[in-house]
């Protein structure tokens, strides 16, 4: 049987990488006594894969990885189990059974959604000179009136120019507790990926002001697939366990 | 979110940031507002080694049962934190609180190996705790130290004050209740210091005062007035009674030993005469079987581990050891749990319960002979004979293996270079066994025979306490004729040979047997850049001679000289258990070449059976 976990990463876990968090779910999974299944030979291995890898210093609302059991309880009993057996910093959503046709998460995950803000401690020395209304216009003119965004990427083997106004599905600039928080919306997965610092990068060199990437929290909402041509959170696809 | 000791910005730039953030599933999370006792405990070395050390879980657990005790952990920040911390002057801090250490009443240090005293001045630097005892005032933290090298405490009594000499958990709780006084009577640090030097186990340095002649022998060691002349080592008695944790910390990075530990027994029975653990843990002590069976359930269910290990010094002789490793394999095999069983005799039990537990192809079967020749083994009191090694490795090859390890020592009283040629002879002989025995159709491939050695360091408490040492020039000398040797042998494609850094064993040489002088030796290394000494890394000789010179001490008249059995010993004033009127037998046993009989076998009279508990008493009501 193949279930979905949804987490959320938070607090002072961000500094936990995916590999420590991998080898961290191993471990709860016994700990909760989750019935799950193990691959064969002399050191089996628990059946267990991550939709998307979260970056060391990144949180999280929408963490998913899928697990293959012998047997479950009720998805509402397994969620209970293995938040008594979290950290501070770890909460499991959800806990739903798929369709054994069913792809696995990484495989579908086709779009993830940010909120990227100042750290606290970068706030009053960092703040920006504009304010939330030219930032606004700045956008209107660096996104919405746009065409394309080219950049070029680079990576270990070569350079890359990708258009990041067809990759980037929502960019806005909104104010919360008085603090300004971008809310992007883009493509990730193994075909298209763009990373939201990279994003707010171009933004801030249009403007012709210094990014420092240190001094931004970014934080993931949430994971998307396509169903039917349309992006749906990966926490609609399969269902409860009565 | 919880407060950290550190900013975001640096645990974004360090290495393994989940070093210093705690947080760990089972870490003990107690209001430091009602507490009357705050202590931190330090393994004074990175993250991952310090997690992985039984001791500290087992007294962190003891000691947190304690309403009144909030046992903390630290350890040694790595090299890129140091600089930080050092550069932008940031306290070093517990990990459960992130306060700074020096918030702390007490700071306990564990000290295992001798390469880390530099560290501990490291974590008294860091933590803004005067470095040197004596310039401690009322209201600074009490640093305690305790673990195997606290045995010879002597080369670093300036920077502690106290030792608790012996198994941590039978004292503390005298203490604890010390320490609750002391904070509500008001007196001063020294009326402290002597009433807990007068606890069992409590050695308070400052009380007691060795004098040396000029050649640096020590003349004297006397003591002030209210305290014991002679310390008594702590033993448990019932180790099946002693708190064991069953909620061990799980550590979210790999720890060096990522598992759960299960102490089957404490001390051995086999008495090889180099060995300073089969000295000091005297008597042997097994655990219940029941008792054990409990803990293992209870750990691998409350960490999630994927695998549990066995410690202890030689598991072969826990008598209920097959019983036990059936149960294991029952119960835990199909959860995916793995089972680890070092330190085995091979034999067809062994090598039976290994088939179940690993994939020969990949693993390895592993001998410790410690020494080439017979000759040298009944010196050393190495009980294996040739025989019993190549009926073993036999076995082994028809149980379908082809890898062997093979540990041996060098630089051991009276050896010779027949003893160190006899090493490669004996890896030869496996070989051959594998050839003779494994038919050309059935072999995958050559054997692969891996030697090691590793060079003798004489330790405290051990028969060859007064033993000499070599210089680095003679260490290599050794490992050359080894190496020459394997090349001369028929088999030599088969077998592999490594050997050890000389000039590690010599510093530690010094520390294993130095006294109260190296102190300020230790400041001067430490001040001049020496940290991590156990790592090659960071290890540099250069700095380690120049300390010496500064301070008009040498290496060689700590390693190169042969104690005479009347001197003054800096570790005399400690009882261990073992009488230094054994030691001189076995001393003499050794240089007759004769073996002495396991505990099991017949008592020799050691000293330890006043512990009344372990081996001594079995079988007898």
């Amino acid at each position: 049987m193949k279930i979905r976990i949804r987490f959320r990463k938070f607090s002072i876990m961000k500094y936990i990488g995916h590999l420590d968090i991998l080898r961290y779910f191993q471990k709860c999974m016994r700990r909760a006594g989750i019935d799950i299944s193990y691959s064969g030979g002399f050191s089996p291995h628990q059946i267990m894969s991550f939709a998307a890898p979260l970056g060391v210093g990144l949180t999280s609302d929408g963490e998913y990885l899928d697990i293959a059991v012998e047997s479950s309880e009720a998805s509402k009993v397994s969620v209970d189990k293995l938040n008594a057996v979290m950290v501070p910093g770890m909460e499991i959503l959800s806990y739903r059974k798929l369709d054994d046709s069913e792809k696995n998460a990484m495989s579908v995950v086709a779009c993830a959604d940010y909120n990227v803000f100042l750290k606290d401690e970068y706030e009053k020395k960092c703040n920006t000179a504009l304010d939330i209304d030219s930032l606004r216009e700045k956008k209107k003119a660096f996104y919405d009136d746009a065409k394309e965004i080219l950049v070029t990427k680079q990576t270990k083997k070569s350079e890359k120019v990708m258009d990041l106004k067809a990759l980037v599905y929502e960019f806005e600039i909104n104010e919360n507790d008085g603090r300004i928080v971008y809310y992007i919306k883009l493509s990730t997965g193994s075909v298209d990926n763009v990373k939201p610092e990279l994003f707010l990068k171009a933004f801030y060199d249009f403007m012709n002001i210094e990014f420092d990437e240190n001094a931004y929290q970014i934080h993931r909402l949430d994971l998307y697939c396509m169903k039917d041509d349309r992006l749906i959170s990966l926490s609609e696809t399969g269902e409860e366990i009565e | 979110m919880e407060k950290l000791a550190l900013s975001d910005d640096i645990l974004l730039k360090v290495d393994k940031p989940a070093r210093y953030i705690g947080n760990e599933f089972n870490m003990v999370v107690k209001d430091k507002e009602h507490v009357a006792i705050r202590f931190v405990m330090c393994f004074p070395d990175v993250y991952e080694i310090g997690m992985s050390h039984l001791g500290i879980q087992i007294l962190y657990d003891m000691m947190n049962k304690r309403d009144d005790v909030y046992c903390e952990r630290v350890y040694s920040p790595w090299t890129d934190l140091h600089a930080i911390m050092k550069e932008k002057d940031i306290p070093l801090f517990a990990l459960e609180s992130q306060d700074p250490i020096k918030d702390f009443d007490f700071l306990g240090i564990t000290i295992q190996y001798e390469m880390c005293y530099t560290n501990i001045l490291q974590v008294l630097d860091l933590s803004k705790i005067p470095l040197l005892a004596k310039d401690r005032k009322d209201h600074d933290t009490i640093v305690i130290g305790g673990g195997p090298c606290a045995t010879n405490p002597e080369p670093i009594a300036d920077f502690f004050d106290m030792f608790y000499i012996g198994e941590g958990e039978t004292s503390y709780d005298e203490l604890f209740e010390l320490t609750k006084e002391w904070k509500n009577m008001g007196y001063s640090r020294d009326e402290f210091l002597m009433k807990a030097a007068n606890i069992p186990g409590i050695y308070v340095p400052k009380f007691y005062h060795p004098t040396y002649d000029e050649n640096g022998l020590i003349t004297s060691f006397d003591h002030d007035e209210g305290v014991p002349a002679t310390i008594k080592r702590q033993v448990v008695s019932d180790l099946s009674l002693a708190p064991y944790p069953s909620k061990p910390l799980v550590p979210f990075i790999k720890a060096t030993q990522d598992r759960v530990v299960l102490e089957i027994q404490r001390g051995c029975i086999r008495g090889c005469r180099f060995c300073q653990a089969g000295m000091i843990y005297r008597p042997n002590r097994e655990k219940d079987i029941e008792v054990l069976k409990k803990n293992a359930y209870e750990m691998l269910t409350n960490t999630g581990h994927e695998e549990i290990s066995l410690s202890s010094l030689s598991s072969s002789d826990y008598t209920d050891l097959e019983e036990l490793v059936n149960f294991l394999i029952d119960n835990f095999k199909d959860k995916g749990v793995n089972i680890s069983l070092p330190s085995l005799r091979i034999d067809a039990f062994s090598l039976d319960v290994m088939s179940k537990v690993q994939d020969i192809k990949k693993s390895s079967v592993t001998f410790a002979p410690e020494a080439g020749s017979q000759r040298m083994r009944n010196v050393i009191n190495k009980g294996l004979t040739e025989e019993v090694i190549l009926k073993g490795a036999g076995l082994a090859f028809e149980g379908g293996w082809n890898k062997v390890k093979l540990y041996f020592m060098l630089g051991l009283p009276t050896e010779t270079k027949d003893d160190m040629r006899a090493i490669a002879i004996l890896a030869n002989e496996i070989a051959k066994e594998y050839y003779d025995i494994v038919p050309k159709e059935k072999r995958q491939g050559k054997c692969q025979i891996t030697i090691s050695t590793s060079f003798f360091v004489p330790k405290p408490f051990t028969p060859f306490q007064w033993e000499k040492m070599y210089t680095p020039e003679h260490y290599l000398d050794c490992a050359k004729t080894v190496n020459d040797a394997v090349s001369e042998q028929l088999n030599r494609k088969s077998i592999k040979y490594n050997w050890h850094h000389a000039d590690v064993t010599v510093l530690e040489g010094v520390f294993a047997r130095g006294d109260r002088r190296l102190s300020k030796v230790l400041l001067k290394a430490y001040e001049s850049g020496c940290l991590f000494d156990s790592w090659t890394e960071t290890f540099d000789m250069d700095k380690w001679l120049k300390a010496f010179e500064s301070e008009g001490l040498t290496m060689e008249e700590y390693t190169l000289r042969e104690r005479s059995e009347d001197e003054i010993l800096p570790w005399d004033f400690i009882d261990c258990g073992v009488t230094k009127a054994f030691l001189l037998r076995e001393r003499k046993n050794a240089y007759a070449e004769t073996v002495t009989p396991n505990c099991r076998q017949q008592c020799s009279g050691c000293g330890s059976a006043r512990y009344n508990g372990g081996v001594c008493f079995e079988n007898k009501n």
